[in-house]
């Protein structure tokens, strides 16, 4: 085997988006070497996609918001299924971190008196979303890049080297991580490094570090209607699973109600839920404004009944409620989909979208400056003038790598993870604008819990060669030429069965004849992958890129198809046609997938993609001073009476407090 | 509506290429990038492209088409007739490493080499107080994705290697002055802007502006109000003679 390109840092950071580099902006702060390795060029992540606004109660457009009334809408945005310890830390420090952002040079708008501005959100009880026009996740990500760089300053003018203590490995992709069965827990060996390649020359890169963060975003990709990029490939999910870390809340996948239909090659693509913020209303093929029909039981009194409530509410919350067009993503999604379903659709299979009837051309272009620019120059629709069509598109998914809430740690010492690729923040369904804020929460967290748990190592955990052999051959094994007649698969064409697969049968609407089919058709594309031949050589190929990419789409997808047939019930991002309705029985379970393995570990190179087993286990309960944040009458919709026997008002008759007088 | 497309696609690496000829289904609503990556799935399996979002926000897919700088994803085949050659060619500023992904590190190392955000001091987080009309100024560079097509189709770098180490190109240019220009900034950058970043080389031919994606009006916004901060600075009779009156002093 040729010589393989090594490096030893404290902290290595997989993923350039803004978990990650919060993460490592924390970690080198603390005084590690840290390292950042991602599979685009640095700057280019899906964080950039992102486009309404970053959540914090700051309280600068209404006073009456608080952690609390944030706390408060996200655990019924994840309808009380959220890690209530995340829920509590993200909205008490959600404030903080993007101050900071402030003093590494971020540009929010702003408001009359030179605040950060913020924008009303689906979910969100007050305008709580600083933004930059419908550009925020650009000017996040762009503001920790610009804030590496000066570490990277500061560490020249000190050393000489702009990366002495903190260096970006960009266009590298990680196809496993190394642990050291000799440190760590009895059941879970610790983290030791990871082993990659440079896309750029297919050259193989180990990384020996104590202490690895997973940021690495969702799982989109695996999907056909996406709003993600190609780098949404679950690798971080895939990583931690194949290290001994589980993944919880994997079912759940957020379909954003308003991606573009029209024209098939840019249907997908997301159309910010600020046009709603905004004032843009949801309007079917007979113009009428339907959500009004579809608020749910769980939030009747909280929406507004009739068109002129909710447009009185832009204006003054106070004295009206808001617009059903902001419900939470899942409710809106459902809604569009099932007025296609009925025929009220437009010609294009979505709803209309419409803001041009509702606020000035020149107002529009101001606040919405890429949707214009997107819809002008993609679909030839002048969003000022006619109504944009959208439908659900697979966004965001909720599931994720199980963590301890304050330091990011999987179970796997050493293991960190933040951001999408992390689970239980958002539950069974994220609000909008509470992406942003859970990376720069919780990235900051894992960078400091990967600190403190280096600082704390007597020993730093070894790779084992025969580990680094084994995922280097597994990484090649594509080249190899078959055995006639193995059929030399196109890992394009797998890719796009996946997805089909995954959009059809594990979509927006499940139910259990149907999920069945596509773990079926999964165990195929596991077998199939097997044969795929990879033409060409190692510099730069995509079909390699995708056929390794592959096995990580592939064990996620079982992850999620698994856990949707288990869950029988309605919930958020998860709704089951057969099981219809919300079961309280089902709210303090969680559903926990973890790798199976023949025993033999890494070394054993039999299955290109490793199987995946999931089991129910118990939510732990909230704290009772975080319970008695809300009524009684409310929590009864979601829990069943055992539970609620420790809340303040139990026994007595539920007080009805108005909604943001209770903080 | 779908057609027959031709395509010329430049094919090789660092020691040489040539175009290659493709006929690939072009379907209605399509933009070069989905063409390409038909290509990828149907005839060329490796061919090297970059991309990541496909909705013009990242930046990552620059090439030229019909030697115009442009991004693949925002390029739509309507502005094709269905009988054009469509010739695809890697940026010609940068180093190609393989078929269309070309070496853009140049811009990695220009941007550390312009000094970060520097607050004032004592302005603790959460006290930022700006006017919405003062911030706009520096949002709109703050709109650039990276895609260099500014720095690619800059002449005074294309074709000149010799002045890649002497000139931060317009990109880079506009994050000085984006600096120059937020309201709580307190580091002087007109003189780096002049000596150590090369504006003077700017010429003003306003052709980065015209490549932009973003439509940032980079020359007008923001290298001529530099240039003229530089001549302030410099040549303005007063400020010279104030400056002589003090050294004197001195």
């Amino acid at each position: 085997m040729t010589e393989i390109e090594r490096h030893d840092y404290d902290v290595l950071v997989i993923g350039a988006g803004g978990a990650g580099l919060r993460a490592a902006i924390e970690a080198r702060e603390r005084g590690l070497r840290t390292a950042i390795v991602c599979k685009s060029l640095f700057g280019k992540a899906h964080t950039v996609m992102a486009e309404g606004g970053c959540a914090a109660a700051m309280g600068n457009v209404n006073e009456h918001d608080s952690w609390q009334v944030h706390f408060r809408d996200t655990m019924r945005g994840g309808k009380f299924l959220n890690s209530w310890r995340m829920a509590e830390l993200h909205a008490k420090e959600a404030p903080d971190r993007v101050w900071e952002l402030e003093t590494y040079g971020a540009l929010f708008d702003r408001t009359p008196d030179g605040r950060i501005s913020q924008r009303h959100f689906g979910g969100h009880t007050y305008p709580r979303l600083a933004h930059v026009g419908d550009r925020t996740g650009l000017e996040l990500l762009r503001t920790l890049q610009q804030r590496i760089v000066a570490l990277q300053q500061a560490d020249h003018a000190e050393t000489g080297d702009f990366e002495a203590r903190l260096r970006v490995f960009a266009e590298c992709t990680i196809t496993e991580l190394l642990t050291d069965p000799d440190a760590g827990t009895e059941h879970h060996g610790a983290v030791a490094g990871a082993f990659g390649y440079w896309r750029e020359s297919g050259r193989h890169v180990q990384f020996s570090a104590p202490a690895v963060v997973l940021a690495t975003g969702g799982i989109g990709k695996s999907f056909q209607v996406t709003s993600n990029s190609w780098e949404y490939t679950g690798d971080g999910h895939a990583l931690a699973l194949r290290a001994g870390a589980s993944l919880i809340d994997m079912e759940f996948v957020q379909f954003h109600p308003t991606g573009m239909v029209w024209p098939p090659s840019v249907k997908g693509i997301l159309v910010t839920e600020g046009v709603r913020g905004d004032g843009g209303v949801l309007r079917n093929s007979d113009g009428e404004r339907f959500m009004f029909g579809y608020v749910p039981d769980v939030f009747k009194g909280q929406y507004a009944q009739s068109e002129d409530e909710a447009d009185r509410w832009y204006d003054d919350q106070e004295n009206n409620r808001r617009t059903p067009d902001l419900l939470p993503r899942d409710e809106v999604a459902r809604a569009i989909n099932t007025e296609v379903k009925e025929g009220r659709g437009s010609p294009h299979g979505g709803v209309y979208l419409d803001i041009a009837s509702r606020m000035p051309a020149d107002e529009i272009r101001r606040r919405l400056p890429s949707m214009y620019h997107q819809f002008k120059e993609l679909a030839d629709v002048d969003i000022t003038a006619e109504q944009m069509e959208v439908g659900p598109t697979c966004h965001y998914v909720m599931g994720g790598i199980a963590v301890d809430p304050d330091t990011g740690q999987s179970r796997v010492p050493g293991l960190f993870a933040a951001g999408e690729c992390a689970g239980g923040m958002h539950g069974s369904n994220r609000l909008g604008g509470n992406s942003l804020s859970d990376l720069l929460v919780f990235g900051r967290r894992a960078g400091l819990g990967a600190a403190d748990y280096v600082a704390g190592l007597d020993r730093r955990p070894a790779v084992r060669e025969a580990d680094v052999a084994a995922a280097a051959a597994m990484t090649l094994a594509p080249f190899d030429a078959h055995p006639a007649g193995a059929g030399g698969e196109n890992p394009y064409t797998l890719h796009a069965e996946l997805q089909r697969v995954m959009n059809d049968l594990v979509g927006i609407i499940r139910t259990e004849s149907e999920v069945v089919a596509a773990l079926d058709r999964l165990a195929e594309l596991r077998a199939r992958v097997h044969d795929v031949v990879v033409e060409g050589h190692r510099q730069y190929n995509p079909g390699w890129h995708l056929t390794l990419d592959l096995r990580n789409m592939l064990m996620v997808s079982e992850a999620v198809a698994s856990s949707a047939l288990l869950r029988t019930e309605s919930r958020g991002g998860h709704t089951r046609e057969d099981h219809p309705g919300l079961d309280a029985e089902w709210r303090h379970r969680v559903l926990v997938t973890h790798c199976v393995r023949d025993g033999s570990g890494l070394g054993s190179g039999a299955a290109v993609v490793l199987r995946t087993a999931v089991e129910p286990a118990e939510r732990e309960p909230m704290r009772p001073d975080l319970l008695a944040l809300f009524d009684l009458s409310e929590l009864e919709k979601y829990y069943t009476p055992a539970e609620l026997a420790g809340h303040p008002d139990a026994g007595r008759s539920a007080a009805l407090h108005p909604e943001g007088g209770t903080a | 509506m779908s057609y027959k497309g031709r395509f010329r696609v430049w094919r090789g690496d660092a020691s040489g290429g040539a175009l290659a000829d493709f006929e690939v289904e072009v379907n209605e609503g399509e933009v070069v990038l989905d063409v390409l990556h038909r290509i990828q799935a149907t005839q060329a399996p490796d061919l090297a492209v970059r991309w990541n979002c496909k909705a013009g926000k990242c930046g990552s897919c620059s090439a030229e088409i019909d030697g115009r700088p442009r991004l693949l994803c925002m390029t739509r085949m309507s502005v094709f007739d269905p009988g054009d050659v469509v010739t695809v060619t890697p940026m010609r500023t940068f180093p190609v490493l393989r078929d269309l992904v070309t070496d853009v590190s140049f811009n990695y190392a220009k941007a550390r080499e312009v000094p970060s955000f520097t607050p004032p001091a004592g302005l603790a987080p959460g006290e930022y107080r700006m006017a919405q009309v003062d911030v706009e100024r520096s949002q709109e560079f703050r709109k650039c994705i990276e895609c260099f097509l500014c720095q690619d189709t800059c002449h005074v770098v294309r074709d000149h290697d010799e002045n890649k180490g002497a000139f931060a190109g317009p990109r880079f240019l506009m994050r000085v002055a984006e600096l120059e220009m937020h309201p709580l900034d307190v580091a002087d950058r007109v003189p780096a802007a002049q000596d150590e970043h090369g504006l003077g080389r700017c010429n003003i031919t306003k052709c980065c502006t015209e490549v932009c994606p973003e439509g940032i009006k980079i020359t007008d916004n923001a290298l001529i109000p530099m240039k003229e901060r530089v001549a302030d600075r410099r040549y303005d009779p007063l400020v010279w003679l104030g400056r002589t009156i003090t050294r004197r002093r001195d």
